[in-house]
């Protein structure tokens, strides 16, 4: 290797210079702003704010709204990640087999990637609407009695994690196809000469080899846990009695509602601790599984 | 200026004004203002038309209308304007959001602007029932302008299928049990009343039929744990729980009016601002009712008012003035209500020609105007969101059981006071 | 033998209708909204074969809020958008890919931040900036957060790390200064990665709708997204016949698009999750 020139080494500073500049203003900066706002009070027009210490943060602990939406998104992320991982790779798997209108299912699949989910909550919320809804007319064909999805705290989550999966699944596939048409097809043709069932190979062989591409999907899925709220907005308002409120649409409703950037910086502080959490263990992790390959 | 003059005869009211309007004749002034949209219909057409026709009348005046989504949407939108340094010397805003631009030091009350003694009187012309969400601290900071109450929207087919007098809607909280009891039957519930988006507002009604208000004037107080409340809660609660004939859980404030349209439910709560999309849409005979009483009747007004920004110069207020008082001439509220369903916010504008004609020939477009004699503020505090939504979960918890009324409402008030002890 | 291969095909055709069903379920919400905006207001929530067909809640819609507007400001961000990600991604990746100086790792560990902390982490703060910068309700403030996109640069990086050396080399040879190997060199041999990221920015800002929501305050500026919701929203009462029109309308192009280039859609997605 030739020696690195200084001039080489300023153009490698000079060519990131204009995007690490953009990083600074959009995430960096803004990224520790919030951390020190979360120890001033709101300031009004009336009261100019002052440095409270950690008083923002016992408020939240003693906020239940806080613990609610927390434990909403707990259960949201819980859900969601799981169940769209398994059904996008099912869906991986179907598509990229025998299936005769596979192109047809793929499309559909692949559909709620390009729908903005703003527009399709008022879709979902005709579906989910009592007595009139399609839900409800469908299970009353049955003599199903009428169900309030949304407005039962018991349900409401539910409905919200469904559309959810329901937006993510078909985009998770896409990766999972992408990696089915590496592995070569004479891989299943051996398994079943073999006598291995399908399920056989499929857990055995199969999902070993998609490993890489799940771990990328498990990141993008709980990033999505913690960032989809759009539906929120059309669908609950985060109600009844914040059953359906996610930490994201709180932070929301405490900054551009409330009014109260203080408080919204000292939730944003916690939002921003979780990812960071989870970048450090995907760090560990990942770092872990390159060595295998 | 002659030319206008002469074509808009009826407008001579603006004479005077126009004289002050003479002195800053050299510069034009122009006006941001924003302005929400909260039910459905072209509402965004009819605010252009007027400020079109205004700035005809006043070319030396120039007006930017933008619209900025929901009431919600409109106070954040219309503030961060201020912020941002962009102009913006009036907007419409929610009637309630009067403490927080006060709290803001975003607005001016209008006390300190009116200079004759005309203009006075007109301050004076509104309903009481509407100015009293803008008034506090012994001033006037908001105008009404596009203002509502709740009505009870009943089917009169359903009322005659089960036997009811199809003239003579519930009146009271037992007759409404009663008469839901009659409708209530496979695939049509008695009554509907929404408890997402708005439920603070449906439950001000309730708690004021029972004789109670939720807070005092000055905007620092709340009353949710008081025994007349509990039991407004308690009764809307047993609605559904007790009586049956409505259903459990929450009911959807946006597709409420779908239901009532599709007749799976003989009677709905709702917004006067929902009366001509109702009337295009209905299938079947309807007929609209005051809310029933308790104790006595009640409703909560509803809607936007005008305010005027602080950061204006003198010359911008006047500008301004000129432009709410043409948008309140008793004509033009005549107008805008009959083709919103709005109220008109003046006892003058239900004696225009146009509106008592109006009004002759559909008469549910007079329940608003005559249940305002029970009126009352809508709930509104310092730390209004914050307060509000302390309400609305209390009321949702309650409705779908995860607590007792008066256990949800008690951890509401101790919540409330909590965040308005700064204010006392 | 026999009877594995026919339980293999019994089991094969479960599968192919379970497939179906669960293909069938996701579309339906468009389906639906087929239904609603082509026919009259009393069908939208009544499923009748021979009901009238209408193009008057299209008409209505497009009447009732400035869609050709909000098409043009979601057209503007877009595409500005994707520009500058083009120019700064290219320029980080091509330093990342080919430079040594100090303190590179470090800084693409930093870059790589960003794809967890999302600008949507960051609203509150963001929208503090852009006040400062006097910015709000501008189609550059919802923009520019989202400019130096960490996914853009990493999926830039991996595509120029594999462009053979010699190339670059013949190109010095010839006299090529640094920005024309990136133009001549590079930018070329890269199209796919742009294609496939250029897609996934397009379908993303297209359908983003938070941020644009909390900075945005008028006609002038707000994207498709938030029009879209401000004229469906629930609070001034549900009528789906139009609301589903509007949706119609707003993801039309998109939808088209995609219809018409399924293949080459998928085809570039899935690029983009090759690493």
């Amino acid at each position: 290797m030739k020696h690195v020139s200084t001039q080489h080494q300023l153009y490698g500073w000079l060519l990131l210079l204009p995007a690490t500049l953009f990083l600074l203003a959009f995430t960096y900066y803004p990224t520790l702003a919030t951390l020190a706002k979360s120890f001033f009070s709101q300031g009004t027009a009336i009261r100019p704010a002052e440095f409270v210490g950690l008083e923002n943060y016992t408020f939240m602990l003693e906020d239940d709204v806080f613990w609610r939406v927390a434990w909403n998104n707990v259960i949201y992320a819980l859900f969601t990640i799981p169940i769209s991982i398994a059904l996008a790779l099912m869906m991986a798997v179907w598509v990229n087999s025998r299936l005769k209108f596979k192109s047809l299912a793929r499309m559909s699949f692949f559909l709620p990637t390009m729908l903005p989910m703003i527009a399709v909550a008022n879709i979902w919320l005709f579906f989910y609407t009592p007595e009139i809804g399609l839900i409800d007319q469908v299970t009353s064909i049955f003599g199903a009695e009428s169900q309030n999805w949304l407005g039962d705290p018991d349900t409401v989550l539910g409905c919200i994690i469904v559309i959810t999966i329901w937006k993510e699944a078909g985009f998770f596939m896409i990766f999972y196809l992408a990696a089915l048409q590496t592995l070569s097809p004479e891989l299943e043709e051996a398994a079943r000469l073999e006598g291995a069932s399908r399920w056989y190979y499929f857990r055995r062989v199969m999902f070993p080899l998609l490993m890489p591409t799940t771990l990328f999907v498990l990141i993008n899925a709980i990033i999505n846990s913690f960032k989809l709220v759009d539906h929120l907005f059309i669908l609950t308002k985060g109600g009844p009695d914040n059953a359906s409120s996610l930490l994201l649409y709180y932070i929301y409703e405490v900054a551009f509602s409330f009014l109260d950037q203080a408080y919204a910086s000292t939730l944003t502080v916690i939002l921003l601790a979780i990812l960071a959490i989870i970048a450090i263990g995907q760090f560990v992790f990942l770092d872990k599984k390159v060595h295998y390959q | 200026m002659l030319k206008t003059l002469k074509r808009k005869a009826g407008s001579l009211a603006l004479a005077t004004t126009l004289g002050l309007g003479l002195a800053t004749n050299a510069s034009a002034v122009e006006l941001t203002m924003y302005y929400p949209v909260a039910v459905g219909g072209p509402l965004t057409n009819i605010v252009d038309g007027l400020v079109d026709d205004f700035e005809e009348q006043n070319p030396d005046i120039k007006v930017n209308a933008i619209y900025a989504g929901n009431y919600n949407d409109a106070r954040i939108k219309a503030l961060a304007a201020l912020k941002s340094g962009e102009p913006a010397q009036t907007s419409v805003m929610f009637s309630i959001d009067t403490y927080e631009l006060i709290e803001q030091g975003a607005i001016v009350a209008f006390d300190d602007i009116v200079e004759t003694k005309e203009e006075k009187e007109w301050l004076k012309s509104f309903y009481p029932a509407l100015m009293e969400n803008g008034q506090t601290q012994g001033k006037t900071w908001g105008i009404p302008f596009q203002r509502s109450t709740i009505v009870m929207y009943y089917n009169k087919d359903a009322f005659r299928a089960a036997g009811l007098d199809p003239e003579t809607p519930p009146a009271t909280w037992d007759e409404l049990v009663a008469a839901g009891k009659k409708l209530t039957k496979d695939g049509q519930w008695g009554a509907m009343i929404p408890s997402t988006g708005y439920p603070y507002w449906m439950f001000g009604a309730l708690s004021m039929q029972n004789d109670q208000v939720l807070m005092n004037s000055d905007g620092n107080e709340t009353y949710f744990d008081a025994p007349a409340t509990i039991e407004a809660l308690e009764f809307w609660k047993d609605l559904g729980s007790k009586h049956g004939i409505m259903p459990e859980g929450t009911i959807e404030w946006g597709t409420l009016r779908q239901n009532f349209l599709e007749g799976k439910t003989a009677m709905m709560w709702h917004s006067t601002g929902n009366l001509s999309v109702v009337k295009k849409n209905a299938k079947f005979d309807f007929g609209v009712a005051m809310l029933p009483a308790q104790k006595r009747r009640g409703t909560p007004t509803g809607g936007g008012n005008f305010y005027i920004f602080e950061k204006t110069t003198a010359e911008e207020r006047k500008a301004t003035m000129k432009l709410i008082r043409f948008l309140t001439e008793p004509k033009r509220t005549a107008e805008w209500s009959m083709k919103t369903g709005y109220l008109a916010t003046m006892p003058a504008a239900y004696e225009t020609e146009e509106m008592k004609k109006y009004v002759a020939d559909f008469p549910p477009a007079a329940v608003a105007r005559d249940q305002l004699e029970f009126a009352t503020a809508e709930l509104s505090t310092y730390q209004n969101g914050r307060v509000r939504k302390l309400l609305d979960d209390a009321i949702q918890a309650a409705l779908t059981g995860s607590k007792s009324p008066a256990e949800a409402l008690e951890d509401a008030q101790k919540q409330a006071d909590r965040l308005l002890k700064r204010y006392r | 033998m026999i009877s594995i291969i026919k339980r293999q095909k019994i089991s094969f055709s479960i599968e192919s209708s379970a497939a179906y069903f669960l293909a069938f379920l996701w579309v339906l919400p468009l389906i639906y909204a087929l239904w609603a905006a082509f026919h009259p207001a009393e069908y939208a929530t009544r499923f009748e074969l021979f009901a009238p067909l209408t193009l008057s809640n299209f008409a209505t819609a497009w009447e009732q809020a400035p869609f050709a507007r909000y098409f043009l400001n979601t057209f503007l961000l877009v595409t500005s958008i994707l520009l500058v990600q083009f120019v700064l991604c290219t320029l980080a990746a091509y330093s990342f890919a080919r430079f040594e100086f100090p303190g590179k790792s470090i800084a693409f560990g930093l870059v790589l931040i960003q794809l967890m902390i999302m600008p949507e982490v960051l609203i509150v703060e963001n929208y503090t900036t852009m006040s400062n910068l006097g910015l709000v309700d501008s189609i550059l403030a919802i923009g520019l957060p989202y400019m130096a996109s960490a996914f853009g640069i990493f999926l830039l990086r991996q595509t120029f790390k594999t462009i053979p050396h010699e190339l670059e080399d013949a190109a010095k040879i010839e006299g090529c200064s640094l920005w024309q190997i990136l133009w001549k060199v590079y930018v070329p041999l890269a199209r796919p990665t742009y294609v496939a990221f250029g897609l996934v920015s397009i379908s993303y800002h297209w359908n983003n709708f938070l941020w644009p929501l909390v900075i945005t305050n008028s006609v002038t500026t707000r994207p498709l997204t938030v029009g879209l919701a401000i004229f469906g929203a629930p609070e001034s009462g549900v009528d789906w016949s139009i609301i589903t029109a509007g949706t119609l309308l707003a993801v039309a192009p998109l939808l088209v698009a995609f219809l018409l280039f399924q293949r080459q859609f998928v085809q570039s997605f899935m690029h983009a999750g090759i690493k």
